[in-house]
């Protein structure tokens, strides 16, 4: 299992990333820099968390216009499996390659926390080794995770089995339509989630609680 | 040649900023607002003397980024 972690100026969840990979896979992911335009031959592309380009203009609008996204659109074309977490989720929905925004949160203020999250879906590439309708601990660290689309966007997700991750009982951290904390795309290759489970896979840490997400993404790609 | 790009939200898009500042005239004692949405206001020069060909770049930048379609909209002014 190969993977890559893209790293935008401005990102700063890209070692934490690395470091759930490696530990999960056993194998070091490779970095990729922004303005690179091809991509190593890899099963998996993950966008990380931060805070590319200061959230100028709006999160993830000037990343996704980066020169490696072409690839990554590419690659997601191609049905590999593309990661998007927190800043890298709203460069997904910038870069069209997920529906919907990711707005200011509902009550305005930054928040960084720790979330429950009930896996709502199992039916695509990263969650289908996950049990559906568990609920595990996952740490938040977001101004603009408050998940918008519009009402037909919101059924096709609903009726197509697409959101991946809710917040449960009550700990929505943002305003999120639905309890939204993930979505993925149509063929299920491509997931964009706003909390960090790379930031809870080392009893350092606190927990090992998204172990069991990587675990899964990475067993669909050994396989 | 100056434009300005006026970006607004589009309506039924909750707006938690403008809420904020419909807060805050209101805890100045501005009692006459039934509501405030906030946008954002670009002003761009261009360098051509084509209004035409301007508005058309214009309304193409606007589409690949000074606005996110999905949930804004956009005003296109040659000044």
């Amino acid at each position: 299992m190969k993977s890559a972690v893209i790293t935008f100026p401005g990102s700063n969840r890209e070692r934490d990333m690395m470091y759930a990979l490696e530990l999960t896979s056993g194998v070091a992911p490779v970095s990729v820099w922004h303005a690179d335009t091809t991509l190593p031959d890899v099963d998996l592309v993950v966008l990380p968390g931060g805070f590319s380009y200061g959230d100028y203009l709006r999160s993830g609008a000037i990343a996704a216009r980066a020169p490696i996204m072409d690839a990554v659109r590419d690659f997601a074309e191609k049905g590999r499996l593309v990661l998007g977490v927190c800043n890298g989720f709203q460069m997904l929905t910038e870069a069209g390659l997920l529906p919907g925004a990711l707005m200011r949160n509902a009550g305005l203020t930054f928040v960084c926390r720790e979330v429950l999250l009930e896996t709502a879906s199992t039916a695509n590439r990263f969650t289908q080794g996950m049990t559906k309708g568990a609920v595990w601990r996952c740490p938040v660290a977001h101004h603009d995770g408050n998940y918008f689309a519009d009402a037909d966007t919101i059924k096709a997700l609903e009726d197509q089995d697409r959101v991946a991750f809710r917040y449960a009982r009550g700990t929505n951290p943002n305003g999120s339509i639905n309890d939204i904390a993930g979505i993925t795309n149509e063929a299920g290759n491509v997931l964009g989630m706003m909390p960090h489970p790379e930031n809870l896979v080392d009893p350092l840490q606190g927990g090992t609680d998204g172990r069991a997400f990587f675990e899964s993404a990475l067993s669909v790609v050994a396989a | 040649m100056k434009a300005r790009v006026t970006v607004t939200l589009k309506s039924g898009v909750l707006d938690p900023q403008g809420k904020a500042i419909e807060g805050g005239l209101a805890a100045l004692g501005f009692a006459g607002v039934d509501s405030v949405r906030q946008g954002k206001v670009f002003d761009v020069e261009l360098n051509t003397a084509d209004a035409t060909k301007a508005k058309a770049e214009l309304a193409d930048m606007c589409e690949k980024l000074l606005a996110n379609t999905v949930i804004e909209n956009y005003a296109i002014e040659i000044v």
